[in-house]
């Protein structure tokens, strides 16, 4: 497939690695947090950590949309579909999160909600169209890569004067995740998470360009380099990242130049401000509660805005004792540190938020990773 | 969450939509998002939206850029053999 294949080649994937080996010095340790759960996965996917000379460390960020999703939202899902008997439709992703009382969007399925998984925001639209008796409401989660097409969606459903369509609107913001993770005791305080650098979002970026990131690299010297999805892109990123930090420079550099420019895409970015606002406070899964972090339907969007429709409140919900996927998803912790891990939390069943999705840091190390432990 | 797979654009359709072609699989997705895209060009779909038009210039220069090191590793090996 063009523009993915050239991007995975094993024998430029070699030089590249001989090139971080010759470059990263042998006096120091390098950390870098790759923010994105696309990046994780790579990297694990295509075991890029083993390509790395010991003193080179990745350490998984919060940009996994499902993991930082916290109990509540999902309960607050479920609550309208076994309660309220609405068509609650979302992405594949969200359907395995836990929940409280031992469900999840799909176990609430196996009791009878009516919960629907769509390829699409507009399939959600197309939905409501086809079933004008039904409730369907859509539940939103993503950063700022899925945020536009939930606003097209809901611009969409206004045009069609539908009135039996609205949105859990759960869209979170990247800047203040990663801010968050700078200004955590661990980073800022203690410095039990030394932190270098970070590879910077590739889809996000394609929306918001790479000028929010600006700020950390001025503030709080950090180098970011924001990277595509695919291995040599990571790698190539790492060596960026490497030379940044021995070269004594803090800058936003750009590795998906091929997708990303400094302003992003400005009708996009127009599309989500008419719809939608900033929440004063958010709860994240992890990084608890993180002010202006998250967006919220504007007013005049109101009667799609499911907490209006049914009067929902937010009730948070803590995480299962063991669970360590608030300190995974801080990079405080590894998956393999955490007690659950691999016994009772697999992939077919989840415990943790971190679990689910493909792109979460514990999913990756348990499909790709978790014998190298052991050998 | 956010993958997203660059596809090339084969038909416009109406409603703001178009036909992509990735590995011979066929899909209509909207170019709601983008502006002048035209046929032959690549997108980057996400949810079945184009996010974003991708520039095979750039996409050029990057790749070239890891070229070069494999050629520098090459030089660097043969000067190491004399």
């Amino acid at each position: 497939m063009k523009y993915i294949d050239e991007f995975r080649d094993g024998d430029v994937a070699r030089g590249l690695a001989e090139a971080i080996r010759r470059e990263a010095r042998q006096d120091r340790r390098y950390h870098f947090m790759e923010f994105c759960g696309g990046h994780t996965h790579a990297i694990s996917r295509y075991g890029v950590s083993d390509l790395l000379p010991d003193n080179v460390r990745m350490i998984h960020g919060p940009g996994c949309p499902v993991c930082v999703l916290p109990i509540g939202r999902v309960d607050q899902a479920i609550g309208l579909a076994l309660e309220q008997g609405v068509t609650l439709c979302t992405y594949g992703d969200c359907l395995r999160v836990p929940a409280s009382d031992g469900l999840s969007l799909l176990k609430a399925k196996a009791r009878g909600g009516d919960i629907r998984m769509v390829y699409s925001s507009a399939d959600a639209v197309a939905l409501a169209q086809k079933h004008p008796d039904k409730q369907v409401v859509f539940f939103a989660i993503g950063f700022e890569t899925t945020t536009p097409p939930t606003a097209v969606a809901i611009k969409q459903a206004a045009a069609l004067g539908l009135k039996n369509f609205s949105v859990l609107c759960c869209h979170v913001l990247t800047p203040s995740a990663i801010s968050s993770i700078l200004e955590s005791p661990e980073v800022r305080q203690w410095g039990t998470v030394p932190l270098d650098g970070f590879i910077g979002p590739a889809h996000v970026s394609t929306i918001i360009g790479s000028r929010p990131y600006e700020f950390f690299a001025e503030e709080y010297r950090k180098p970011v380099v924001i990277a595509g999805f695919e291995p040599l892109d990571v790698m190539q990123a790492i060596r960026m990242l490497i030379r940044q930090v021995n070269e004594g420079r803090a800058e936003v550099e750009n590795e998906f130049s091929r997708a990303v420019d400094r302003d992003g895409n400005r009708k996009a970015q127009q599309l989500v401000a008419e719809v939608f606002e900033m929440r004063k406070h958010f709860e994240w899964r992890g990084l608890n509660v993180l002010p202006y972090s998250a967006l919220r339907i504007r007013s005049q969007f109101a009667e799609f805005d499911a907490e209006k429709r049914f009067a929902l409140s937010y009730r948070p919900v803590p995480d299962h004792k063991a669970c360590e996927c608030g300190a995974i998803l801080r990079g405080v912790k590894r998956p393999q540190d955490c007690k659950l891990f691999g016994t009772v939390c697999t992939p077919e069943n989840p415990v943790g938020s971190c679990m689910v999705s493909s792109e979460g840091a514990c999913a990756a190390h348990y499909t790709y990773g978790r014998y190298k432990d052991v050998a | 969450m956010c993958l997203a797979i660059p596809a090339q654009v084969v038909e416009l359709r109406d409603g703001d939509n178009a036909l992509v072609d990735l590995a011979g699989v066929k899909k209509e997705i909207s170019l709601s998002l983008v502006e002048n895209v035209a046929v032959g060009d690549y997108v980057i779909v996400h949810v079945g939206y184009a996010l974003n038009k991708l520039d095979p210039e750039e996409a050029a220069k990057t790749l070239a850029l890891f070229g070069e090191l494999g050629q520098m590793d090459a030089l660097d090996d043969s000067a190491a053999l004399h």
